[in-house]
């Protein structure tokens, strides 16, 4: 990577940026899931590793979130637009160096931050936990390139048209500025109060909302036909999807704070355009399922399509979850339970990053036209991964309704706490079942790279037969 | 090939983002910033001091540059008996919360009666100043109000110093900074529930309790109970000093990690605290070596855990 840094543009093999982008998500992923995992045996077993302030809980847990967000599922993303955007132009990346410079500060500016945060230095706000100057890094240097760079492409494109994917990813790399921005103003500007409450949750809802779910489903209206041979089912509906995201999506913020003293109109509305999430989310799981008839085979043969329609059917559960959960009839008793934690896990482990694990294993192929080394090890990823966070969702989700139970209820809260120790347990197991899947598909990949077969000129890398 | 054939959408787009953002950040905003402080808010936010996160005079969060809370009894400058009065003391050069800086986030009432009777705009944080909440009946309404006491009545930071006791002096600015850094808001929200939460873990907080603070720190997943009043529910420093220290000495079942890094090298007496001595006694105890747990060292004064105690127990 070092020596394309300074190579000239034309001397930079098309592909590369894309190429390291997607080693640096796989990476990230398993640097994410490994403190995910050490992070829920801190909650099973509380006296495991002790005594040590850089290894608490407190220190580890933001570390944990930013690393899946901002490494894994962006970092996938970037790897998505890299090589989907100039593939949907039939053009080249409008400068891979960009590109490289942009993984490069990603990887260093992630680092730094994560850094950072796990010795403390913290804003005090979820998500936007990032202090300001690393929040300024993450804006100018980060996110400002890759939408320079992906809308630049789109632009040089030769294609009449623009293709629904390419929409998305223009569109949700610029809204995910704004979303930086404003949501990081109340540091930026010493804002306080409700104002500092509200804008925290405006930030954590629309970097899902107008970042990662809007991309993670563009990569499927990309992977489905492409990998399937079928045209996209509707054009339409994908428009009904791309504009119902930017209109219903980026709305119900307050939601998140259904039990703060805010103004209640604000509650009212938010908890309304929360159920128009439906919307987006029904064009989208019919438009992709539709797409599939006739290859439904191809869910049982071809890892991608696995992957990729394994994601899309979480988007079903995930969307009547996040859709009526945010209602004041159901927010009261589920709100800051494990519910929410299962539920969080349900929309970033479940449904983006089955869809974004489907991106890195067709785009890593595609780019190094190797075919992948071993579908065995590939299947064994995809069950790890589906049974740990199946493993992890249930159990979260029981204990939630604990939760709940015990909050109506009365009950002393170390009651609660008693009764959720199995959970915590099996959540435990499932985080680490993740994290181990994660490593063998980080071996897989690196031996597509050194030893998969060569694809032949012309050919798709799901053309070719698997060989082990 | 241009964008041409998509200026529509693009106009399409720009109404629909724009639409949405008037929405959700200028209609809420300018409703949210006519909201008048309460009481509570006034306390809370001069006892925290200007930021409870990353700043430039405490950039590794250490709880450097905060203010002071004491209680005292006398005079500061007569000497004379006054009733129990909260006093928030501003050591030249710590920087002023968000009411004193920006006097407008406090509402219209309390604004006018802070700058008024309360000459908050003579204050100056190069020198110092120490401040009080005082409430004022205007139309049967009361109205609260910051009070600079240095402008008003002449307490310097000094003079209040010397007529607070140590028992009375509270580092709950610091606290915060702990409670922040350590990630006691990821399991212990701040918020309690609509629901009956609020018979459990006390009143849910008004609209005007937190002008001025931040961050607020509300949390969003609760695995331990609510601290919103926990101050008014527990108020044992002795039971908290043991409960950071190692939180299954008084709740064997309890998953809450043990903060005895807080304690730093020395206890109160000024003796050097030995960890590993004290974790092989406790595990002694656990397997039954030993009828009683060994003696948890009590915090110094200038320790992290004494800041995060006073911090908590001021919750109320």
């Amino acid at each position: 990577m070092i020596k394309y840094l300074f190579a000239k543009n034309e001397d930079i093999p098309p592909g590369s940026a894309a190429i390291f982008f997607g080693f640096s998500s796989i990476l990230w992923f398993i640097v994410g899931t490994g403190l995910g995992s050490f992070n829920a045996a801190k909650l099973a077993f509380p006296d495991f590793v002790t005594g040590i302030e850089m290894l608490s809980f407190g220190h580890m847990r933001q570390v944990h979130v930013l690393a899946v967000i901002l490494g894994w599922i962006s970092m996938a993303f970037a790897m998505a637009m890299m090589y989907i955007t100039p593939a949907l132009g039939n053009t080249r990346l409008w400068s891979e160096k960009l590109g490289i410079w942009n993984c490069f500060i990603w990887n260093l500016g992630l680092g730094l931050g994560l850094t950072l945060l796990w010795f403390g230095m913290s804003s005090g706000r979820e998500y936007s936990d990032m202090i300001w100057p690393i929040d300024l890094a993450i804006i100018f240097g980060i996110l400002t390139p890759l939408c320079l760079n992906v809308v630049m492409t789109i632009k040089t494109r030769r294609t009449q048209g623009i293709y629904t994917t390419n929409w998305f990813f223009g569109a949700a790399t610029f809204m995910v500025i704004v979303v930086f921005t404003v949501g990081n103003s109340p540091e930026f500007f010493q804002l306080t109060g409700l104002t500092e409450a509200y804008l925290t949750w405006w930030f954590a809802h629309n970097v899902l909302g107008l970042w990662i779910t809007p991309v993670a489903a563009a990569i499927s209206y990309y992977i489905v036909p492409k990998v399937t041979g079928n045209p996209l089912y509707s054009h339409r509906i994908g428009h009904l999807h791309f504009w119902s995201v930017v209109v219903f999506y980026s709305t119900p913020a307050a939601h998140h704070l259904m039990s703060a003293p805010l103004p209640e109109w604000l509650k009212s509305f938010a908890s309304v355009e929360g159920v128009l999430i439906l919307v987006p989310a029904i064009a989208f799981v019919s438009n992709l399922l539709l797409t599939m008839s006739g290859k439904w085979k191809m869910f049982v043969e071809n890892v991608e399509i696995k992957f990729t329609i394994t994601g899309v059917l979480m988007a079903i559960p995930l969307n009547m979850q996040g859709g009526f959960q945010q209602t004041r009839a159901i927010n009261w008793y589920i709100h800051g339970t494990g519910w929410i934690v299962a539920h969080a896990h349900l929309a970033l482990l479940g449904f983006s990053t089955f869809l974004e694990a489907a991106a890195v294993y067709y785009g890593l192929q595609t780019l190094l036209r190797r075919k992948l080394y071993s579908l065995a090890l590939a299947n064994f990823h995809f069950w790890m991964l589906l049974v740990g966070f199946t493993t992890y969702w249930i159990s979260m989700t029981i204990a939630g309704l604990i939760q709940g139970a015990g909050k109506i209820y009365e009950v002393p809260y170390i009651d609660v706490v008693i009764a959720e120790h199995p959970y915590m347990i099996a959540r435990w197991v499932g985080g680490t079942m993740v994290f181990l899947g994660n490593c063998v598909w980080l071996f897989n990949m690196w031996k597509t790279m050194r030893q998969g077969t060569l694809i032949p000129a012309g050919r798709l890398p799901h053309e070719l037969a698997y060989e082990r | 090939m241009a964008f041409r054939e998509y200026t529509i959408g693009a106009r399409m787009f720009g109404i629909a983002f724009g639409t949405s953002m008037f929405i959700t950040l200028y209609m809420p905003a300018s409703d949210m910033r006519n909201v008048s402080v309460t009481e509570t808010g006034l306390h809370r936010q001069l006892g925290f001091g200007r930021v409870g996160g990353f700043s430039y005079e405490d950039p590794f969060l250490q709880g450097k540059a905060k203010p002071l809370t004491v209680g005292i009894t006398k005079d500061p400058k007569t000497g004379a008996g006054i009733e129990v009065t909260r006093a928030y003391v501003y050591h030249a050069g710590v920087p002023f919360p968000n009411g004193i800086r920006h006097p407008i986030i406090l509402g219209d009432k309390p604004t006018a009666k802070s700058l008024t009777l309360g000459k908050i705009e003579q204050a100056d944080d190069t020198k110092g100043a120490v401040f009080v909440v005082r409430e004022i009946d205007e139309g049967g309404e009361t109205i609260p109000y910051i009070e600079n006491v240095t402008a008003t009545r002449g307490w310097t930071p000094d003079a209040v110093m010397k007529v607070a006791s140590n028992e009375n002096t509270f580092q709950i600015g610091k606290g915060k900074i702990m409670f922040i850094r350590e990630g006691c808001w990821w399991c212990h929200t701040l918020l309690p529930e609509q629901t009956q939460d609020w018979q459990y873990f006390g009143a849910p907080p008004m609209l005007g309790d937190f002008n001025g603070e931040s961050p607020t720190a509300f949390g969003s997943d609760r695995k331990a109970p609510d601290l919103t009043h926990v101050g008014s529910r527990n108020s044992s420093r002795e039971w908290m000093i043991m409960h950071f220290f190692n939180p299954r000495l008084v709740q064997p079942h309890s998953i809450m990690p043990r903060y005895d890094y807080l304690w730093g090298e020395k206890d109160a007496n000024g003796n050097a605290i030995n960890f590993d001595q004290w974790r092989t006694e406790y595990n002694q105890y656990v397997a039954n070596a030993r009828v009683y747990p060994p003696e948890v060292p009590v915090p110094a004064t200038d320790s992290e855990a004494h800041a995060l105690i006073d911090f908590v127990l001021n919750l109320k």
